[in-house]
């Protein structure tokens, strides 16, 4: 049985993915900003077959509430042994490239919080000498592209991050996942015209829970974009330049 | 024309709602819109039940949770979007079934619901309202109405079979029946004509939790009405029980360009289906999914009737007169060379429906699909009505997309009284059609 935290656990995809934990009759630990939504998540994933089920609310932008969250993640459960970082915003591009201060938002929530978090669940995990963390991140962060480059940078600095912290925490036998969904039909995506490329929450939730049971370095969820973004990252600058990507 | 991302599941006609909305948490108002609103559950209902063309769908989907399951007695509560092939994967490892099912898993509680569904079991264990046991209604008003057959019992007869008109289903209490495995203990006997069909009807209905009937619709004279009866219970415990099936399995890949059921195919498909077996009875054992499902085996089934879709036609005539107007209907359908391969004939059971508008009474009903061929189709169909209507039967709206304003007001005597529960904000093609002239009852 999997102790596992979920930050972020009233996005689609982390429902999805909670919900093969659920199955498996891990016990988990969600947090999310909406206490109503969090509460109709763990009542379904205790009929699902958690072990238990207990949130808490907590804006993951807010660095200061995470050491006492994860204090009370490993109260609840009994210790912690996997966690998955689920949170995030997809920013408007074009709000970003108007205006610094929202660009430093978009990257205080999808970088620099998660990097706050990571730091502190690395250094747990380093002590107690076993883990998984997991943290979604995107295939937006292979290579900056004009349509959305401040979501794909802070992204791009995720992955970069996690890279250093597996590459720390080998030693220590704690695995680092990194998840890089594509496009996936959520919420987030609400306002997009759905192509065939773009995947359900099921089938990435799925791939998530995968991973997380491997140990799975990089996870490109669904598989196809492994191949989409070596492409898209080994174009030349003079064609790259003159797509509308 | 009927690309949509929100279509039936017959395809016709096209669905053009003015907005789509999802929620993604259990609402506690409704939203805001100026058009009107409708709940789109999973697409299963074959007519125009479940569109709103200009009108607001509200995208029930994802609001797929569990609230309560308790395993001891089987009585589970879940948001109205949950499907019932999530209740059966969820369940049927701890011993327990749905109550009642139609003949695909993949619709909505909601849906289920609000067309008071039926099964092979009507004869014993009524309609799927019948085992609800709580729902809450959503009105435009702002208020909440919890629902039960004894706490606002009238708001609860209208909104079982009351075609999500009655405001926004959230969500349900569901109470599941016993069972000991996954597995079906399945009778199959041929019948070469409709009084054998009522024969064995008749000699099975107290000993087998479940009975219907496949029909070859293409057969005429002295073979009217011949078929396979298929009559089953669940099966005692076995030793040891596999996992539930996958829901995968191959999907139907596209529309073809001209329906696969059509006058050169039809009679061939049906004397093969009718001769597919030397014997004329076997006994077997088989998995709860293909014995209740056999064609959510293959996903998208419906693109095989082509780029106009279908029309399903399902009736209830009364005892009385049920074996002349069965016939009748059998050689309307037979003489226009019209109809499909999945022709089904059930007689139903006296357990009284719960809902104003339930479908399902007393009777004998029968259901079939037709490809839709525009004006000979819609004639036929209007033939049928007219041998319905004299028997005193009903048509049901969740497979309609056709019939008359005129023909609904007299399958369904309680219209006038349901008319008072039907939410201002609420309304649907269906029922802006069958509403669109003023009938009363005769």
């Amino acid at each position: 049985m999997r102790k596992i935290l979920i930050v972020g656990a009233t996005s689609t995809i982390a429902e999805q993915t909670a919900r093969r934990f659920a199955a498996s009759g891990d016990a988990l630990f969600l947090t999310g900003r909406n206490e109503a939504r969090l509460t109709a998540i763990a009542d379904d994933l205790k009929v699902r077959g958690a072990a238990t089920v207990a949130t808490q609310v907590m804006d993951a932008d807010d660095l200061a509430a995470h050491a006492p969250m994860i204090d009370a993640a490993e109260a609840a459960l009994g210790g912690l042994d996997t966690v998955l970082v689920a949170y995030g915003t997809l920013p408007d591009q074009q709000a970003c490239a108007a205006d610094p201060a929202a660009a430093v938002a978009a990257w205080h929530t999808n970088a620099v919080s998660v990097v706050a978090l990571l730091t502190d669940i690395a250094n747990r995990f380093e002590r107690q000498g076993h883990g998984t963390i997991a943290a979604i991140s995107s295939v937006a962060g292979d290579r900056g592209r004009a349509s959305n480059y401040v979501y794909g940078s802070a992204k791009a600095g995720l992955n970069a991050f996690m890279d250093g912290l597996r590459h720390r925490l080998f030693k220590a036998g704690v695995q680092v996942v990194t998840i890089r969904p594509g496009m996936v039909d959520t919420p987030m995506t609400a306002d997009f015209d759905k192509g065939p490329l773009f995947a359900s929450p099921e089938k990435v939730g799925g791939d998530i829970h995968r991973a997380i049971e491997k140990g799975t370095a990089v996870c490109y969820t669904p598989g196809f974009w492994r191949l989409i973004m070596t492409i898209i990252t080994a174009l030349p600058r003079a064609i790259f330049h003159r797509t509308g990507l | 024309m009927t690309a949509s991302s929100h279509p039936s599941w017959g395809r016709y006609p096209a669905s053009r709602p003015a907005q789509v909305q999802r929620p993604g948490a259990r609402p506690s108002v409704l939203p805001a819109t100026d058009t009107p609103l409708l709940a789109y559950g999973n697409g299963r209902s074959y007519g125009d039940s479940c569109l709103n063309n200009d009108g607001t769908l509200l995208d029930m989907g994802s609001l797929d949770r569990f609230i309560a399951f308790d395993p001891a007695t089987g009585v589970i509560e879940c948001e109205a979007g949950v499907l019932l092939a999530d209740i059966l994967e969820l369940v049927v490892p701890q011993g327990w079934f749905l109550p009642v099912t139609p003949g695909t898993q993949f619709v909505s509680v909601g849906g289920a619901i609000a067309n008071d569904v039926h099964g092979k079991n009507h004869h014993v264990a009524g309609t799927f309202g019948c085992h609800v046991r709580e729902l809450e209604l959503l009105r435009s008003d702002g208020s909440t109405l919890v629902c039960t057959p004894d706490d606002n019992p009238e708001w609860f007869a209208a909104t079982v079979g009351g075609l999500g008109l009655t405001g926004l289903l959230t969500r349900a209490t569901i109470a599941l029946k016993r069972i000991e495995g996954p597995y079906m203990d399945v009778d199959t006997l041929r019948f070469s004509n409709l009084d054998e069909f009522f024969a064995l009807s008749a000699a099975s209905d107290r000993d087998y939790e479940y009975t219907v009937a496949w029909v070859d619709c293409s057969a005429r004279g002295a073979n009217l009405g011949r078929g396979w009866f298929m009559r089953a219970n669940h099966k005692p415990a076995l030793g040891q029980q596999p996992d539930p099936r996958k829901r995968g399995g191959p999907t139907f890949p596209f529309v073809t360009p001209v329906s696969m059921i059509n006058p050169l195919t039809l009679r061939p498909l049906n004397t093969l289906y009718f001769r597919r077996k030397f014997k004329a009875r076997s006994r077997d054992t088989q998995h709860y999914q293909p014995y209740f499902y056999p064609l959510d085996g293959i996903k998208h089934w419906n693109r095989a009737y082509g780029p106009n879709g279908f029309l399903q036609y399902q009736c209830v005539v009364p005892h009385a007169d049920a074996r002349t107007a069965v016939a009748e209907l059998l050689e309307r359908i037979a003489a226009a060379g019209a109809g499909s391969f999945l022709s089904v004939l059930k007689v139903f059971g006296d357990v009284q429906s719960p809902g104003l508008m339930s479908f399902p009474r007393p009777g004998v009903t029968l259901a079939l699909d037709f490809p839709n061929r525009g004006r000979e189709t819609f004639e036929l169909l209007e033939a049928l009505d007219d041998v319905v209507r004299a028997a005193g039967g009903a048509v049901y709206p969740a497979k309609d997309a056709r019939m008359s304003a005129a023909a609904f007001s007299e399958y369904f005597p309680n219209l006038e009284r349901f008319r008072g529960f039907v939410d201002p904000a609420f309304s649907s093609n269906f029922w802006r059609r069958v509403t669109s002239t003023t009938t009363s009852p005769s």
